[in-house]
């Protein structure tokens, strides 16, 4: 036990290294993440081909993750509305990496955060929209923000390592959603299914596009995503608190050297993550569902994982992947109906985008060009 | 054996770390290899041991120009190496160790330990190291694992033996047995190669020095009689070196620091701190000389509010502050030079800048509300940098580019560019250059000056020796001697470190 312990640490202290760079070279940042796209396309037509899809398939169904992602309005509409709850609880799962944190809960984390959204979006008869969707949001955010905290608060208690509670909390709240969706007053009238009533029309994140186009689902969130964007650099990169999350996460033996406290900064990192993923959940509830059901969370808070690997931990680029998975996602959808692939193909994808990118000396020897020769300086 | 070096080069991308090396080892013969850190010792080392393939020059082995693939093909011609770091399973036996991947086998292929005992016992008499084959490693006192690391080179017949600064763990007094040790070795025929940056040790068991600076053989001595320390670190440096420290006469003002019966636990209930009392005087520097690991570290890290305290008090100037956290202690003007600098000292991917308000980042001057105020930070360190010496380019440089030297000195700069009452430093030089050292010696002589009480933790003697003014051993947790800093005898503070002191003596 103990031994598989320390080797779950020692991955995880990898990929923290890999997820929050400080100082790390521009080509670190943008080549290899770009490279990684490149070969996961490619290697996902080999898959296809070795699955007998004919070529000409292979191709027309990526002329259609194309134009199903950025290809019509409707087309970036759709990749926007992926995108909003993966940047979300992609930010906070990079605030974890920041300090230190490898915060697998983020799904568990959006269901508790979406279950209060939802609750909080059809309790409250008569409230105006502008009162009504703030409630709704910080409701989410709260709900997640407790659910990550119990994660953090065994952390700095007893030690328990984040990767493995914030595993068994997941798992927790999915049967906790199931129970919930289950009572008289969250149950939808007339349904045996587990179900939401749906939240009201006050609650909802207003639709931006619907005088173009009714179909158009692009909702408010992206606002929300946007600020939370900028809020995140703002907290990292401008603050105290950033700079013991920072430092903490970097060095925690030089950050307790230096004063701060340990237990403290694992809580609060942790809580604000889940908030974030909290956020996503109720963004996901009153922007695009309208309501709650089993595993409405869709696997977004796993995404998030990718998508906070993708950008390095930073805010904006989390931002710019959380828009490439959109993208993926929306592309996938239309892939499906366009060539018939399975959109089980855009996981592979996203697969090998994260694997390339947690190895970025096999992208180097892949593509030499676009870097500088590696300087091999060995210290004394 | 008799090897020669020639032309030796090794490069890393634009990087030349030797150049143009040539030496010669002579069997029956000490070469004493003397240099700074960063001078290319261990690179040069570790082209001899196929390491490192170099990128010109040759290895001549009893007239032949060898080539070396790897390690292994070194060890087989006979070269072997005692690291700085031992290489030691500590729950296996001393036999064990040994033969460790070199394992005799019996005739059903089992692992035949009683051949690799015999075979110990065999290398133990010939060389007069009294290992006990079957001691648990963990058991063993550091000065008795080096002899197992010795044992596994021989073991593995090496002619050549390299010695990685050797004594850098060890007492003085198993310094005089590991010399004893090296002697004989040398007597049997053995080529040997001592690498050390301790000029003193090299002059008594070298019979050859060669001096290598920034890569390149920089000096040689045929007897070491023929040179002085003082030559020997001029050629190791570049500069004359002044090893005295410059400090005002001993004033000695009002308790600083009271520490009384303090006692403290480790995490598995051993005894770290035994009872120790010690005052700090203002305009003082007390240094604590001991072999590491006899609970400085410990001591430390509770005086300066990182653990919790057991048993036992800590005043500050009347005051009570045995409960008191790390942040208030800082608050009240401690100055803390932690010992290891890359782990607990910096962050090394961070910039110059954050590292310099690393523990004061919360303070007035660099924070407003909940925002730092970088620009201030960047500033302050810019000032602070020039003050102290650190050569960089800019603050935003990431620490990990410096060298030890200034790392070092950042954390001086960090810790001694405020207003400070108390300067706790735990080996305050280790590893560093000659010039960085007595830039820093400097630096704590004069808090001293200017009234702080200073607590000096090193194992280096001679540190404490040219610092202290009051000069505490410990040894297993207890403070067991007190020496005044002027008067003091390096021998009898020696047999103190190794727990052989009586206090009347």
């Amino acid at each position: 036990m103990s031994h598989a312990q320390e080797s779950t640490t020692g991955l995880t202290e990898a990929l923290l290294r890999r997820a929050a760079p400080t100082g790390t070279a521009l080509e670190d940042l943008v080549v290899v993440p770009i490279f990684a796209v490149v070969v996961a396309l490619v290697l996902g037509a080999v898959a296809m081909l070795a699955t007998n899809v004919e070529l000409a398939t292979v191709g027309r169904s990526y002329v259609a993750l194309l134009s199903g992602s950025v290809g019509s309005l409707n087309a970036l509409s759709e990749s926007l509305t992926a995108a909003v709850p993966l940047t979300l609880a992609g930010l906070g799962i990079a605030l974890g990496f920041r300090a230190g944190m490898f915060n697998i809960g983020a799904e568990g984390q959006l269901l508790i955060g979406g279950m209060a959204a939802v609750i909080a979006g059809f309790s409250f008869q008569g409230l105006p929209g502008i009162v009504h969707v703030p409630l709704v949001l910080l409701a989410g955010a709260f709900a997640g923000g407790f659910y990550a905290a119990i994660a953090g608060w065994l952390r700095a208690a007893t030690g328990a390592h984040e990767v493995i509670s914030t595993i068994m909390l997941n798992l927790i709240s999915y049967r906790l959603v199931d129970y919930l969706l289950r009572l008289d007053f969250i149950q939808r009238e007339g349904r045996s299914d587990p179900i939401s009533q749906s939240v009201l029309e006050s609650a909802e994140l207003p639709r931006l596009l619907a005088w173009l186009d009714p179909n158009l689902r692009l909702h408010a969130g992206v606002f929300l995503m946007i600020a939370a964007v900028v809020f995140i650099h703002w907290l990292l990169f401008k603050t105290r608190l950033g700079f013991e999350f920072r430092a903490s996460g970097e060095s925690p033996d030089a950050a307790r050297y230096a004063g701060m406290k340990a237990g403290l900064i694992v809580v609060l990192a942790m809580c604000l993550a889940g908030a974030l993923a909290g956020i996503a959940g109720a963004n996901q509830v009153s922007g695009v569902l309208g309501r709650a059901s089993p595993g409405f969370s869709a696997g977004i808070g796993f995404d998030a994982i990718a998508v906070a690997l993708l950008g390095r931990s930073h805010p904006w680029g989390v931002l710019l992947a959380g828009l490439l998975f959109g993208a993926l996602e929306a592309g996938g959808r239309q892939m499906q109906v366009d060539a018939g692939v399975s959109i089980d193909l855009i996981g592979i994808i996203q697969a090998l985008i994260i694997v390339f990118i947690a190895a970025p000396l096999l992208v180097r020897t892949l593509f030499p060009w676009g870097f500088r020769k590696a300087e091999r300086v060995v210290k004394e | 054996m008799d090897i020669e070096l020639r032309g030796i080069t090794k490069r890393f991308g634009h990087f030349t770390a030797v150049n143009e090396v040539n030496l010669h080892i002579r069997p029956g013969e000490v070469l004493g290899l003397l240099g700074e850190n960063g001078a290319g010792k261990s690179t040069l080392m570790n082209v001899l041991c196929g390491l490192y393939a170099p990128t010109a020059g040759e290895i001549v082995i009893n007239e032949q120009p060898v080539r070396f693939a790897g390690p292994g093909e070194a060890i087989s011609a006979g070269i072997g190496m005692v690291h700085q770091h031992f290489m030691l399973i500590p729950v296996f036996t001393v036999a064990e160790n040994v033969v460790l991947g070199v394992e005799p086998k019996g005739r059903v292929d089992h692992l035949d330990l009683a051949r690799a005992r015999a075979q110990v016992r065999k290398i133990n008499d010939a060389y007069g190291l009294e290992v006990d084959p079957d001691a648990l490693i963990e058991t063993l006192p550091v000065g008795v694992q080096q002899r197992v690391e010795i044992i596994k080179v021989l073991f593995r017949s090496a002619d050549l033996v390299i010695f990685d600064e050797p004594t850098a763990v060890l007492t003085p007094q198993e310094v005089t047995e590991f010399f004893e040790i090296v002697k004989s070795l040398r007597d049997s025929g053995k080529a040997i190669v001592f690498i050390t940056h301790k000029l003193g040790e090299i002059r008594e068991i070298a019979d050859h020095i060669a001096v290598l600076r920034r890569g390149e053989i920089v000096g040689h001595a045929e007897h070491p009689n023929a040179v002085s320390e003082a030559e020997l670190a001029e050629m190791m440096v570049g500069h004359p070196v002044n090893f005295d420290v410059n400090k005002k006469p001993y004033q000695p003002g009002a308790p600083m620091l009271e520490v009384k019966n303090l006692t403290i636990l480790r995490e598995n209930d051993d005894i770290a701190v035994d009872d120790v009392s010690l005052t700090i005087h203002s305009a003082e520097i007390v240094g604590i000389a001991g072999v590491q690991g006899n609970g400085q570290s410990a001591l430390v890290e509770s005086l300066t509010g990182l653990t919790r305290v057991t048993d036992g008090s800590v005043t500050f100037k009347n005051q009570d502050i045995t409960h008191i956290s790390a942040r208030q202690r800082h608050r009240l003007g401690f100055a803390h030079i932690p010992e290891d600098r890359q782990r607990t000292g910096l962050i090394p991917a961070f910039s110059i800048a954050e590292n310099m308000v690393l523990d004061s980042y919360y303070d007035d001057r660099f924070s407003k509300g909940p925002n730092m105020m970088w620009d201030a930070v960047n500033l302050a360190t810019a000032r602070a940098v020039v003050d102290f010496d650190v050569r960089t380019g800019s603050v935003f440089d990431a620490v990990e580019t410096l060298s030890g030297g200034n790392q070092q000195k950042l954390i001086v700069a960090r810790e001694m560019s405020r207003d400070t009452d108390l300067l706790i430093a735990s080996q305050p030089t280790r590893g560093l250059d000659v010039g960085s050292i007595e830039y820093i010696h400097s630096r704590i002589a004069q808090a001293r000056d200017e009234g702080d009480g200073v607590l000096i933790v090193s194992s280096e003697l001679d540190e404490i020796l040219a610092l202290s003014d009051r000069i505490l051993v410990m040894f297993k947790g207890r403070i067991i001697a007190e020496f005044d800093g002027a008067t003091a005898d390096k021998s009898i503070i020696g047999l103190a470190m190794a727990g052989r002191y009586e206090a009347a003596a």
